[in-house]
């Protein structure tokens, strides 16, 4: 957890910089820089209107939950922010920064010029993603999972990655495991290897795409007990999930939605006092 | 009784012995196979037509031990030349770019759709097609070196050039479909890891696709290997005339012993397909680094990996682990 600490303590020094990178004028406090600020965001494939107009704001330092029946586009929200799809419309920052595309000057106009492999591969340093199936490397093992990016992407020395990997696993309580192949440990332990994966390259942000829905019903505990500690630890987390629970006692924010629309957001209370029809019907059906 | 005294050691005290099923008609079709194997055996020791006292005569004779060493080479370079080659063609073909996909598509209409022999007598003709080769700028007379096709042939050995390029060529196309299949077996949610980790994609290709890709790849591309060590024998289209089976048939024609000596180029033939089979084994083994542990304990561990404990059990006993408790309380 003291290591933590020291994380949390540099991204925000970053955080700050990039602030009064963005915003030119006066040093504005870092706290009021959304992590994720989406725009009327809009997602086609082919003639298919995923997401028709979302706005989310979410703060540094809080844990946003997204409710909502399978189909609603909420795993495809998650994905653009981390670049694995393209956006159609609208816009999304991380830290302050457009995802995707910068602003260019074209003929005295302003246009939008989409990013390079490598400016996109910079951007999504920034953000650890968790994925429902795991993928997990199969043929690395556990610790070498965990070191690939730190030692291949953001270029750290091996012994220190492996150092560093060490504390991951062994905030996740993997540690005694390092040695293993993914395939050799349960559905729990390899998210919990993932969530250590996507943490050993210190993002500001962790997305999570339904980190509980391939689990065995008692192996779900053990996943939610790590993100729980995270939360506790101050970072920034979007987590797309069925785990009403695990919403109502970790989430600052929830929002709910259906037919690629916010329905209804707000405070964890919301979940216990739903004013939408729909929503209440979801959840009538979930607890 | 003496239930202990079974093979896996295991305390059963009411094993069953039961007397298995009668199968008459398994025992028939064994009587039958193994006695037409022994006629065939029989056969081939009595027979004089086959000659074993020439066999051994020719066994390690100079032409055929250099035939031998001619055929590894040819099969080992153009085996070379084709996996690079195939992995060049894989790639393009999966490939946004329009011009590498449709390059990459003829390229295996082309070496598939023709015979392999076809594709030999063609390369053996190269240096009448294209007498120099010469290195310059296009469309202009600028040349800075140039060489004729005729020497640089020669500059080897006749022949073995085209025979390599021959083979290597038609080799690739069939390999580049194995290797396009290998990579569209690896599950998309593995790029999708990488991309996240903000690994740049030749990255991924090379430490998260490929090498889980080699592990559905290697199988048949060994397959493709002892075909190719056969395919050289064909190489006389070239003509090249240094290989085994050009070589034993050289003798065979000498002598007028045609028999003996192809049992010479089989044996050889069997003895380098044996070596190489062993050695895919090796191979596949190497590539199946993590899918066949399953059973077999940690990599480097204590091999208690077989049950399953759940994780609060596990945690007992360590520092991480204690940790791990304290959350999920």
């Amino acid at each position: 957890m003291n290591d933590m600490t020291t994380n949390d303590s540099n991204t925000q020094a970053t955080t700050e910089q990039q602030g009064s990178e963005s915003v030119a004028q006066t040093p504005v406090d870092n706290a009021t820089v959304p992590a994720v600020k989406a725009t009327q965001v809009h997602k086609a494939f082919g003639s298919l209107h995923v997401l028709k107009g979302i706005d989310m704001t979410v703060m540094p330092g809080t844990v946003t939950v997204i409710l909502g029946p399978s189909g609603s586009g909420k795993s495809t929200f998650l994905r653009l922010i981390n670049q694995l799809e393209t956006l159609t419309g609208g816009s999304i920052e991380v830290d302050g920064e457009l995802i995707g595309y910068k602003h260019v000057n074209h003929g005295g106009k302003d246009e939008l010029q989409t990013l390079n492999d490598k400016e996109i591969a910079e951007q999504r340093e920034k953000l650890g993603m968790v994925f429902q199936r795991f993928n997990l490397f199969p043929h690395r093992t556990v610790l070498e999972n965990v070191m690939e990016a730190p030692v291949h992407v953001a270029k750290v020395p091996k012994a220190k990655a492996k150092e560093e990997a060490m504390k991951e696993l062994e905030r996740v309580g993997m540690a005694d495991r390092a040695d293993y192949y993914p395939m050799q440990l349960s559905g729990g332990q390899q998210q919990r290897v993932a969530i250590a994966r996507a943490l050993a390259m210190n993002p500001k942000i962790m997305l999570f795409d339904e980190p509980t829905s391939a689990l065995d019903p008692e192996l779900v505990g053990e996943v939610l007990g790590v993100m729980r500690s995270l939360a506790d630890a101050g970072i920034t987390m979007i987590v797309v999930t069925h785990e009403i629970g695990f919403a109502r006692e970790v989430g600052d924010q929830i929002v709910f939605m259906d037919g690629g629309v916010v329905v209804e957001h707000g405070g964890p209370e919301i979940i216990d006092h739903p004013q939408e029809p729909r929503f209440k019907d979801f959840l009538s059906h979930v607890l | 009784m003496g239930h202990k005294n079974e093979s896996d050691g295991l305390d059963i005290p009411n094993r069953i012995h039961a007397r298995p099923v009668f199968r008459p008609g398994s025992l028939i079709a064994g009587v039958i196979v193994a006695f037409l194997a022994v006629m065939l055996g029989y056969g081939m020791i009595t027979n004089d037509n086959f000659d074993w006292p020439i066999v051994w005569k020719y066994l390690f004779n100079e032409h055929v031990l250099n035939g031998i060493g001619w055929t590894l080479v040819l099969t080992v370079t153009s085996m070379l030349i084709a996996i690079v080659l195939a992995v060049l063609l894989a790639v393009m073909r999966k490939s946004v770019n329009p011009v590498l996909r449709g390059v990459s598509w003829f390229w295996i209409w082309f070496f598939r759709g023709t015979p392999i022999y076809t594709q030999l007598v063609f390369w053996g003709l190269f240096s009448v097609l294209i007498p120099t080769i010469s290195l310059g700028i296009p469309f202009t007379h600028l040349n800075f070196w140039s060489m004729s096709t005729e020497q640089l042939n020669k500059f080897i050995s006749p022949g073995f050039l085209a025979a390599m390029l021959g083979l290597a060529l038609n080799e690739s196309a069939y390999l580049a479909e194995i290797v396009r299949a290998g990579l569209e077996a690896v599950d998309p949610g593995q790029s999708e890891a990488a991309e996240a980790l903000g690994m740049p994609r030749t990255m991924i290709m090379r430490r998260v696709v490929l090498p889980q890709a080699m592990r559905i790849i290697v199988p048949p591309t060994g397959n493709e290997v002892i075909s190719m060590l056969k395919t050289t024998s064909l190489v006389s289209a070239v003509p090249f005339s240094l290989e085994i089976q050009f070589a034993t048939n050289a003798i065979a024609n000498r002598i007028y012993k045609p028999i003996p000596l192809l049992m010479v180029a089989c044996f050889w033939y069997l003895v380098i397909t044996s070596i190489l089979m062993v050695a895919q084994s090796w191979i596949e083994r190497y590539f199946g680094k993590g899918f066949n542990e399953g059973s077999n304990g940690p990599a480097a561990g204590d091999g208690d990996a077989k049950e399953e404990k759940p994780a609060a059990k596990v945690a007992e006993g360590n520092e991480g682990g204690t940790a791990f408790l304290g959350l999920n309380a």
